[in-house]
This record gives structure tokens, C-alpha cells and sequence, in this order.
């Protein structure tokens, strides 16, 4: 077995291979992404810095930002016990339910839209229940946090679930024989383990959350101030030919979204380090 | 070697599940709690749309979908998909082949960059061909000299498609591949094979599972994709309406009926895809188990 760098490889097609992932790259993604810093660069610091800083953009980063990271935090607890039960327990039904965990990567984010309003509005299923108990979820900030939790709900219980499986049975049994109660041993030992992945799939829900379109307008009901999100709000400055303002807007969230990305990769590598050790 | 019983036994006494499993109050509460939670997000959203849509009776539902405006998107859709599924196909075999079997510089650089598209929002994705390709964008004007329509129609609905399914493929074969290393490709090699002829007799049958799965991925989303091919599409019906187009269209004309058994329709499709899913993960499953079996002794 071999584990040096094959710089003088036997296989051919290097440089076909290579040559052409970077020339498809750079024609779909990295000339027309670069495009949107160069029209906002044309804008200048100071009209980029007021566009940017508006009012009515400012209260739409709140909400997007907010609801996400809302949202990243009922799936980090929630997807935590979906994915200790799917690990854990056996019941009926339950490869189907394993299944479906990945419904919100496959439904189309228009159809989750008008099926979240249909249920949670109120005339709904759920929103009839709820309106009268005083919460109104469609058309409301509360309607974006529900559409922000059902496309982030997968991320978790997929990060969660495979370090789960391979969890030792023996630590635990460890941590039991020295005298350690169930949830000592839960706090203690395990939730150390699985941090990094938790932590992960938590990054991950949230960055896909403050992107989200499809699934959101259609249960936001889209005031402005109250309830519009920053992609809502790059449509409608497109709309009005406002093309420099959408590009401000857009160049700030992609901002926001290379961190984060470059915050993930990070943790990962942390999850991958530690189910190494 | 310790045998754990399941732990739904019934059986408290059992060691392992009296110091490593919890009360059965616990483990019900828990299971009540994770199934509530995915009824209220999952279930419950998935059932409203076949009955929303079939609410009206059958014969509406499916008047629905014959309508030419809806064949015109169900058209639209698959068009786009065949094409953009096999050009992200193409790229991520070839962007896999070089990450997997060479060693170069930036190659972590590369692998971030591939998944760049996943942490763009949709809205931004469409935008940036409009910033490229719009009457006032950097090759409108020649665009427009040389009479070619990229925005507003078919070509843009495409890049778009592209630009949002791009890494699914390239992301599933890339760490495949590098688990796999190189051994038998040299060896195919040694022994005289061509690179083409290595890549169909010894890499393609080790891959194929991963590729499927990937393609699965990338085409269900290049079908339901909404905000980016919202934003380049110009909403021409019949022309440049997609299926999630022609959902959105439908349900601000007030037309819930017809809006849901559209949406019904990319409800099955993500339904067929998880479903398909499953059987590629259960097929690679066999496949590996069949493999281990096959070696001589276990390492």
C-alpha cells in the first residue's frame, strides 16, 4: 500500500479532468457570482453602505437572520431526539419515518409553502386549533419560523444520527458501572461526543434557513418591516429595476454565507477529528 | 462479545438495557415527542396537499393536470432537468477523477468551491444571470444585437437549474472515490488498459451506486427548484413556467385546487425520489456485504 503523494501518477487524464471541473466551474459559478461584486463595487462604499443599511433592509436581516437561527435551534433539539429515537428504539413503522426525514430535501420548496399555509392558516388543519388560543401562524413571523424549521429539519438528524450509530455501547456501560445515573451519563459523555456533529447540523439548517425562498413567501403574508425576508426583499428591488440595490442586498447575504461556509468546514473537520479519536 | 436484546423488549431485567437504556416511560415519551414534532412539520403539510388537491373530486384533479398551460410546464420541467442533470453528470465524474486519483495544489480549495452553489440562496443564483445576461447586464447588449433570448426563456431557466443542482453529483463521488484509491486503476493500467477502458471496466462499476444516488439528488431538485428559476424566468405562461412556476401562478389566481394537484404531482416525484433513495442505499449495501464476503479473510 502505498500512501505517497502520486505526483508522477500512472493514470492518465489529469489534466482533461482537471482542465475541465475548473473551466465548467468558472463559466456557471465563480464568472457570473464574481459579477455581483463588481456591479456592487461600481456602486460605491458610501450608496453601498446606505442601500445596505436602510430601515426596511435592516428589519428584513432581523427577521430572515433571526427566524433562522430560531428555527436552527428547535431543530438542534428536536432533530436530536429524532435522531436518538430513530437510532435507539425500535417501533412501528419506523424505517418509513427514517425515510421520510428527508421529505424536506426532496419536496419542492413551493409545494412545502402552500401546503405549511394550507395547514396553518386559519381555516387549517392546525391553524383553526391555534387561532383561537391567540397565535396566529400564517402570514405572521411565526409562519416563517415554521417554514424555516420544516427546510432545516434534516440537516440535524442526519449529522446526529450516523455519530449515534457508531457510538460504543461500552463507554456507556463504563460511565453506568462507576456509578452514573442515565442522564449523567447522556450529559456526560455522550452529548461531548456527539457536540460537533450537533453543532454541524445546526450550522448547516441555519445557513440553509437565511437563504430560503420558496417555502416562506407563500406563509409570510411579506409586510414590509413585519414580516418580508432579505431574498424577498432582493425580488422586489428587481422588480422595480433597481438592479444596483438588489446586487447591495445580495453581495451583503453571500457575505454572511461564505463565513458561515468557511465556520462549517471548520467544524467538520472538528466532528471528523474527534469520531477519529 | 455482549448480545444487546432490542430495545423494545419488554424485558426490564436484562443487564445491558438496565445500565445502557433508558425507563420505558422515557423511551415512549421520547418517541411521542420526536413523531409529534415530525407530524407537525412532515406529515401533516404532506397529507394537506393530496387533500387539497383531491378535495373537488378526481375528475377536477386531473382536468387540472391535462390543461395545456400545466402540459406546457410539465414539459418545460423535464426539458430542463434532461439537460441539466447530465452536464453536473459529466462534471462531477470528471471533477471527481481528478481530486480522487492525483495529488495537486489547492485541492481543499477546489472541493469548497464545488460546494459553493449549496450556500448561495436561490434568489442570489438567479440573480447573477440576470446581472450577466439582463438588458442592462454586462452581455446584454450583444445579446441583444445578435437578437439571442438567454433571460426570460428557456436558456436562462437552464443555467439557473445548473448553477442550483451543481455540486450533487461531484459531492457524492468525491469522497467515494477517494476511499477507494487507486490500486486497481493502476493495475488496469499496468496491464496495458486504456484510460477510457479503465474508466468503464474498473472505476464506473465501482462508482455506480454513488452516481445514481447523486444524479437522484440532482434531479429532483433541478425539477422543483423555485426562487432561482423564479427570478430569470419572466413568468410567461406556457413559455417560461416551470411546474413550481405554474404552483405559484395558480395559487395567487385564488385557483387552490388546480395549485395543489400541480403541487401533488412534484409531491409523488419527491416521494419516487426518496423512495429510489432507498433502494440505491439498500442496493450498495448488499453490494458491500456481497464484497466482504467475497474476501478471503476479514482485516
Amino acid at each position: 500500500m502505498t500512501t505517497a503523494p502520486k505526483r508522477h501518477s500512472v493514470l492518465p487524464g489529469f489534466n482533461l479532468t482537471l482542465g475541465y471541473a475548473l473551466l465548467y466551474l468558472s463559466l456557471i459559478v465563480l464568472i457570473p457570482l464574481s459579477a455581483a461584486f463588481i456591479k456592487a463595487a461600481s456602486l460605491g462604499w458610501d450608496a453601498f453602505w446606505a442601500v445596505i443599511s436602510s430601515p426596511r433592509v435592516l428589519a428584513s436581516y432581523r427577521l430572515s437572520f433571526g427566524a433562522a437561527l430560531l428555527a436552527a435551534g428547535i431543530n438542534a433539539f428536536f432533530g436530536l431526539i429524532v435522531a436518538w429515537v430513530l437510532v435507539r428504539y425500535t417501533f412501528p413503522g419506523k424505517r418509513l419515518i427514517d425515510a421520510l426525514v428527508d421529505l424536506p430535501f426532496a419536496l419542492p420548496t413551493a409545494v412545502a409553502g402552500i401546503a405549511l399555509t394550507a395547514v396553518y392558516a386559519g381555516n387549517g388543519w392546525l391553524g383553526r386549533y391555534l387561532e383561537p388560543l391567540g397565535v396566529k401562524v400564517a402570514f405572521t413571523p411565526l409562519g416563517v419560523l415554521v417554514a424555516l424549521t420544516f427546510i432545516g429539519m434534516p440537516f440535524v438528524v442526519r449529522t446526529v444520527q450516523p455519530v449515534l450509530e457508531d457510538l460504543e455501547r461500552e463507554v456507556e456501560e463504563a460511565a453506568a458501572s462507576l456509578g452514573a445515573d442515565r442522564w449523567q451519563t447522556f450529559r456526560r459523555v455522550i452529548l461531548p461526543i456527539i457536540a460537533p456533529a450537533l453543532l454541524t447540523g445546526f450550522s448547516l439548517a441555519f445557513a440553509r434557513a437565511v437563504g430560503e425562498y420558496g417555502s416562506v413567501i407563500f406563509i409570510a403574508g411579506n409586510v414590509p418591516m413585519v414580516s418580508e425576508i432579505t431574498p424577498l426583499l432582493i425580488i422586489t428591488k428587481l422588480e422595480q429595476y433597481d438592479y444596483v440595490g438588489a446586487t447591495a442586498i445580495a453581495v451583503t447575504m453571500l457575505i454572511a454565507s461564505f463565513i458561515l461556509l468557511l465556520l462549517i468546514n471548520v467544524l467538520q473537520g472538528w466532528s471528523r477529528h474527534r469520531r477519529g479519536n | 462479545m455482549t448480545v444487546y436484546l432490542p430495545f423494545s423488549s419488554s424485558r426490564e431485567d436484562v443487564i445491558p438495557v438496565a445500565t445502557t437504556g433508558e425507563p420505558a416511560w422515557v423511551r415512549w415519551l421520547l418517541i411521542a415527542v420526536a413523531l409529534g414534532f415530525l407530524g407537525l412539520v412532515l406529515f401533516v403539510p404532506l397529507a394537506a396537499v393530496f387533500y387539497e388537491a383531491l378535495k373537488k373530486g378526481i375528475d377536477t384533479y386531473f382536468a387540472a393536470l391535462v390543461e395545456t398551460d400545466a402540459l406546457a410546464a410539465i414539459k418545460l420541467t423535464l426539458l430542463s432537468a434532461a439537460i441539466a442533470v447530465p452536464l453536473n453528470l459529466v462534471f462531477g465524474v470528471a471533477a471527481a477523477w481528478a481530486i480522487a486519483k492525483f495529488e495537486f495544489r489547492g485541492k481543499q480549495w477546489l472541493i469548497t468551491l464545488i460546494d459553493l452553489p449549496f450556500s448561495v440562496s436561490p434568489v442570489i443564483s438567479g440573480l447573477i444571470y440576470v446581472l450577466l445576461f439582463g438588458a442592462h447586464g454586462w452581455f446584454g447588449p450583444w445579446l441583444q444585437a445578435h437578437d439571442v433570448k438567454i433571460l426570460f426563456a428557456v436558456p436562462g431557466i437552464v443555467l439557473a437549474t445548473i448553477f442550483v443542482t451543481f455540486p450533487f453529483v461531484a459531492r457524492e463521488l468525491i469522497p467515494l472515490m477517494q476511499a477507494q484509491g487507486t490500486e486497481e486503476e493502476e493495475a488496469a493500467r499496468v496491464l496495458g488498459a486504456s484510460g477510457w477502458r479503465i474508466f468503464w471496466h474498473v472505476t464506473l462499476p465501482n462508482i455506480k451506486w454513488g452516481l445514481l444516488y447523486g444524479v437522484i439528488l440532482c434531479n429532483a431538485r433541478a425539477m422543483g427548484e423555485f426562487g432561482a428559476v423564479s427570478v430569470v424566468s419572466g413568468h410567461i405562461r406556457g413559455q417560461t413556467n416551470t411546474l413550481p412556476l405554474h404552483v405559484e401562478i395558480l395559487y395567487n389566481e385564488y385557483n387552490f385546487v388546480a395549485a395543489f394537484a400541480t403541487a401533488s404531482l412534484l409531491a409523488l416525484l419527491a416521494l419516487l425520489t426518496l423512495a429510489l433513495k432507498g433502494l440505491v442505499e439498500w442496493m450498495s449495501q448488499q453490494r458491500q456485504q456481497a464484497d466482504i464476503s467475497l474476501e478471503p479473510s476479514p482485516p
